[in-house]
């Protein structure tokens, strides 16, 4: 029992990274963070000792992130993405701000199964066959939506008008 | 050439990124982009959205667990008895998880009954270490290979000369460092690896004060040994999963290079 605490704890780190760039308010992010910690402690006994812990808590975080998402979504209370201040997290040089702000922007843009993607693969470093099983959806979904999720980026940062992303299953 | 490659796909390209190729596939991919230039354009920019989305966001994880959740888990706590049992349960992890904080997560095997609340200087040496050695593809900001640079950089953000000491005679390669948040402004680490792959970072920050550190003395953080010390207001720390005796000669090594 000790050792599925210590193993949920040392995961408390990672998972503020990736909330935060998820739903970017900070707020939120820590509810998220929460909600997932809760939701790992009642399903301890799933887990399986040979498994990858961090893999397990994130399919858990992507679970409670769409439970949330369809929650808001039926009672409207959900803020749009564009009114929120572009809040970033450490402070960079000028140059760096600016360009800084501009990818944050262009994640805030990204529909959340291409953003989801992008940041497992970008910012921690999943596996492709990792990403698969913390989604749920066939590898070939995965490549298709970092593409595509990468390329609406690029193309959001440069100004130039890209076609707009349809849901891909 | 009766050999047959198979052509570079889209997945080649992000499987390049990503560091999830293979090393045969990564030459065909390098010898690609040598002749497909808006390939290699984007390529370059998908990069880079990697580097910035983790410069942005690294830094959460290195902050100490927000007084909202804090402050979530007392009113849970605190809730009356007539709150269903599971609730309080899960109330009570929550507190457990929480209380220990950034810290708790550490120190294994510490019973987590009294709240750690401000991380001495040693402690947020290992937090930083333990934070970024795993990291496989980016443990540092800014490579070995631009030593000088990463030196000057760091200095002009600390506002100090800042050193980065060589380890080879201990058996240590500089790998490079990357600049953190600190309690008091930046923090430099620079990160260390020996041959078989141990890791061991050196936490450089200034405005360190005397009740954080003042003279060499070891603290065991969980399964993070940190040596730490004070050089006017600059203060040092070196961290590795290393048994003490290995790491104070290390230790040494760094001091002894420091040291006016």
């Amino acid at each position: 029992m000790n050792q599925i605490n210590t193993l949920i704890e040392e995961q408390i780190p990672r998972l503020r990274r990736y909330a935060r760039a998820l739903v970017r308010d900070r707020a939120r992010a820590d509810d998220l963070v929460q909600d997932t910690l809760e939701r790992a402690w009642e399903k301890r006994q799933l887990w399986r000792p040979e498994s990858d812990i961090r893999a397990w808590m994130f399919t858990i975080m992507h679970n409670v992130f769409v439970n949330q998402l369809k929650q808001s979504q039926s009672t409207k209370a959900f803020v749009s993405m564009e009114d929120e201040e572009h809040e970033i997290p450490v402070r960079a040089t000028q140059d760096d701000d600016l360009e800084m702000r501009d990818l944050l922007s262009a994640i805030g843009r990204l529909p959340d199964e291409f953003k989801e993607v992008v940041l497992l693969v970008g910012l921690e470093q999943l596996r492709y066959e990792e990403v698969a099983n913390v989604l749920d959806v066939p590898i070939g979904t995965v490549m298709s939506r970092l593409s595509r999720g990468r390329e609406k980026l690029r193309a959001l940062m440069s100004g130039i008008p890209s076609p707009t992303l349809r849901r891909v299953k | 050439m009766s050999h047959t490659t198979h052509p570079i796909q889209e997945d080649d390209l992000h499987a390049y990124i990503d560091g999830q190729l293979d090393d045969a596939r990564i030459i065909e991919v390098e010898a690609y982009l040598a002749v497909n230039p808006a390939d290699a354009e984007r390529v370059h920019a998908y990069r880079k959205q990697n580097e910035m989305m983790r410069k942005m966001f690294d830094p959460v994880a290195m902050e100490p667990v927000p007084a909202e959740i804090k402050g979530e888990v007392k009113r849970r706590s605190d809730s009356p008895r007539k709150v269903i049992a599971p609730i309080l349960r899960y109330a009570a992890v929550v507190a457990w998880l929480v209380m220990g904080g950034v810290i708790g997560w550490i120190l294994h095997g510490t019973e987590p009954t009294e709240p750690v609340r401000v991380a001495t200087f040693a402690q947020q040496a290992a937090i930083a270490h333990v934070v970024y050695t795993p990291e496989v593809l980016h443990p540092v900001e800014v490579g070995a290979d631009q030593e000088a640079h990463l030196v000057k950089w760091l200095s002009k953000r600390l506002g100090a000369d800042i050193k980065a000491p060589s380890l080879v005679s201990v058996g240590y390669q500089l790998l490079g460092g990357r600049l953190l948040p600190g309690d008091s402004g930046p923090a430099a680490q620079f990160m260390y690896n020996n041959e078989s792959g141990k890791r061991l970072t050196l936490y450089v920050r200034t405005k360190v004060k005397d009740n954080e550190a003042t003279e060499f003395r070891f603290e065991q953080e969980g399964k993070v040994g940190v040596f730490s010390w004070k050089n006017g207001p600059v203060g040092y720390a070196l961290s590795g999963e290393l048994a003490k005796p290995e790491l104070l000669t290390v230790a040494n090594a760094v001091y002894h290079q420091i040291q006016p």
